[in-house]
């Protein structure tokens, strides 16, 4: 049969009223899906219990320095006593953990329980449903972790008896943006395996082998990598630069790296750079003293806009899949 | 003759090679209680689904309630209700809260909301489980609170896709009491489903799907006379000779098969009620009539013959 000629026109002309009627129902029911079930009671346990030994642990090491250091608080999250990391080391395996939990089943649950078509026959878009988990996912992220940010401050002014300084709390602000942002790459990735598996379990496996190899192995690979795609020939200064740059950019595509490294530049106030520094670019640098937030802030503005960035793209990704996704189990 | 509630126009899907929808003209009219009929995999579900514009149609038109799903969803959404097969719930939350969440997705206010959720749990008898999770209930109450959501929206079509299927007799026949019930209130039904009985005891008009065509259309009786080739089958219990029997059934006018099915027992097959003629007949050829009766044609015999002639070739 003939194309009909009036149908492509018909199919360009826009769609009837709003893509994000229903959103808020959406946001609404899935956060308090969220919050009250056992999965994120367990993770909410298993969070407070290491920020409280963490934090205590750091207070003990802190004390004796306490009016020595005008970043006390910050060393808070940073400061590690034996045999516990420090806060921010835990909060690097721990967010992801929370994010996958919360997405993982997000759209194939909705399948296997067979509401999907009775959602999707009510008077909303897939829009609306996609986003409203995702915002949901996010706002429970940061829901809890600025619980934990306020726990932290709180019990470090009543460990160490010293008040937040502005600064120090404009740069854990940055720094709790930095980590929900982190978490919502690992809510994107577990959502868009949550798209394209039907099972579950496929999906949870799927986001944690996801996020093993960028832990684990992609730093190795890195390592692996850029010595071939730049080899060392003649063992030339720039030769021996340029591989370690490439190793370097390499790291980067893992989200663990841009997290650390702005995790670095926030809470340390002296780290001055995160990438390669030839000496020669240190000229005239007083080392040992802090940045202005400001100039911490600009150091590490590629790699916050890159988490950033990433967690838009992995959600785009997902929902251009699901926009396609046929509803028919 | 009621207006139109659903019309399709040479309505094709196809997913790659495979064409699950061919060509389907298909009107459902206003009040009407509509049967889509046919074997797994025959396109009923895409056709309800495009119907609902959950999934686009390759090409052809389809108008619901005078709109376009496809361009206007919100619109037949907000209109028609549709109850999928194996209708799932939230299983750890509420029958209430998981009608809550509906009535915002349609955008109710609060108090309006509410009214029509203790309405319809009223009247699918959910009242006093409203407050347990769904997780204990029973399959029948389960198709119950799919009804009851779907009442929602206060609804002009009501769409149920194989809305029996699982269910015990007695749940099945309260379910069928649900549909008349529906009619009455003047909503417009369209089930879908492959129990033949029952979509024979409610629907108005039935439509045979085959390959993702309607293969046949009509009420029960057109149907009947459509696929049977004569609707009336009159058996015959006969004590006599045979072939005398045999021959006077032959003979009368309008019949068109005789057959003996047990050593006294023969079956006409005619195009009308030929019982008084097939008694006279019997007596005359030396006789003696012991019972006799007319068997009304289930949509169950229309169904098989239809797919034995399929299978036969003898219909294309």
């Amino acid at each position: 049969m003939a194309r009909q000629p009036d149908q492509p026109r018909e199919r360009t002309r826009g769609r009837e009223g709003s893509p994000w009627s229903g959103l808020w129902a959406v946001v609404a029911k899935e956060m308090a899906d969220h919050l009250t079930g056992m999965r994120m009671r367990i993770l909410e346990i298993l969070i407070v219990l290491t920020a409280v030994g963490t934090v205590y642990a750091a207070t003990q090491n802190l004390r004796e320095t306490v009016g020595q250091d005008p970043f006390i608080l910050l060393r808070l999250f940073t400061t590690a006593r034996e045999p516990l990391p420090a806060f921010v080391g835990f909060l690097g395996f721990l967010v992801p953990l929370i994010a996958i939990a919360l997405a993982f089943d997000s759209v194939n649950g909705e399948f296997s329980r067979r509401t999907m078509s009775r959602i999707l026959a009510q008077p909303i878009y897939r829009d609306a449903l996609l986003l409203g988990k995702f915002l949901a996912g996010i706002f429970t992220l940061a829901l809890v972790l600025a619980t934990i940010w306020l726990l932290i401050i709180g019990a470090g002014m009543i460990g160490l008896g010293v008040p937040p300084s502005g600064e120090e709390v404009a740069r854990s602000l940055w720094f709790l943006l930095a980590t929900i942002f982190y978490g919502g790459i690992w809510l994107s990735v577990a959502m868009l395996f949550s798209i394209v598996f039907r099972q579950p379990a496929t999906a949870a496996l799927a986001s944690i082998a996801t996020w093993l190899f960028f832990t684990v192995f992609w730093g190795i690979l890195a390592g692996v990598l850029a010595p071939i795609l730049q080899p060392v020939r003649y063992g030339f200064p720039e030769e021996i630069l340029a591989q370690a740059q490439l190793e370097l950019t390499l790291t980067r595509f893992s989200p663990n790296t841009l997290y650390t490294e702005v995790m670095l530049a926030l809470l340390q106030p002296t780290v001055r750079s995160v990438g390669l520094v030839l000496p020669i670019q240190l000229h005239g640098a007083v080392l040992g003293t802090p940045l202005p937030l400001s100039q911490s802030v600009l150091l590490v503005w590629p790699q916050l806009t890159g988490l950033i960035a990433a967690t838009i793209l992995l959600f785009a990704l997902g929902y251009v899949l699901f926009q396609r996704q046929e509803i028919r189990a | 003759m009621g207006e139109l509630v659903v019309e399709t126009h040479d309505l094709t899907k196809k997913y790659g090679d495979l064409v699950a929808v061919d060509k389907l003209n298909l009107s459902i009219r206003q009040g009407e209680v509509f049967g889509v009929l046919g074997p797994n995999g025959s396109g009923k579900t895409t056709t309800i689904l495009m119907l609902l514009g959950l999934t686009e149609p390759t090409s052809g038109s389809v108008r619901v309630l005078g709109l376009d799903p496809a361009r206007q969803p919100l619109s037949v959404k907000a209109r028609v209700g549709y109850m999928p097969d194996e209708v799932g719930f939230y299983d750890e939350l509420s029958a209430r809260v998981n009608l809550i969440y509906i009535t915002k997705l349609n955008g109710l206010p609060r108090a309006e909301a509410y009214r029509r959720i203790e309405e319809a749990l009223t009247r699918m008898g959910l009242q006093d489980v409203a407050d347990q999770p769904v997780r204990t209930f029973s399959r029948g109450m389960r198709r119950r609170l799919g009804v009851a959501e779907v009442l929602l929206k206060r609804p002009q079509l009501v769409i149920l896709d194989e809305p029996t299927q699982g269910l015990d007799p007695e749940g099945a026949r309260e379910f069928l009491n649900i549909i008349r019930s529906l009619k009455q209130d003047g909503i417009t039904v369209l089930l879908s489903s492959h129990l033949l009985h029952q979509v024979q005891a409610v629907c108005d008009r039935v439509g045979l799907f085959h390959r993702g065509r309607m293969v046949l259309e009509g009420s029960v009786p057109e149907l009947a006379q459509k696929v049977l080739a004569g609707a009336y089958h009159v058996w015959l219990q006969v004590e006599g000779p045979e072939d005398a029997i045999r021959e006077a059934l032959r003979q009368l006018p309008g019949a068109r098969d005789v057959t003996r099915e047990d050593h006294n027992r023969y079956r006409v097959v005619a195009s009308e009620d030929l019982r008084a003629e097939a008694a006279r007949a019997v007596v005359q050829a030396g006789g003696q009539l012991l019972g006799l009766g007319v068997e009304t044609p289930s949509l169950d015999d229309i169904y098989a013959r239809y797919f034995e002639e399929v299978h036969h070739g003898t219909t294309t």
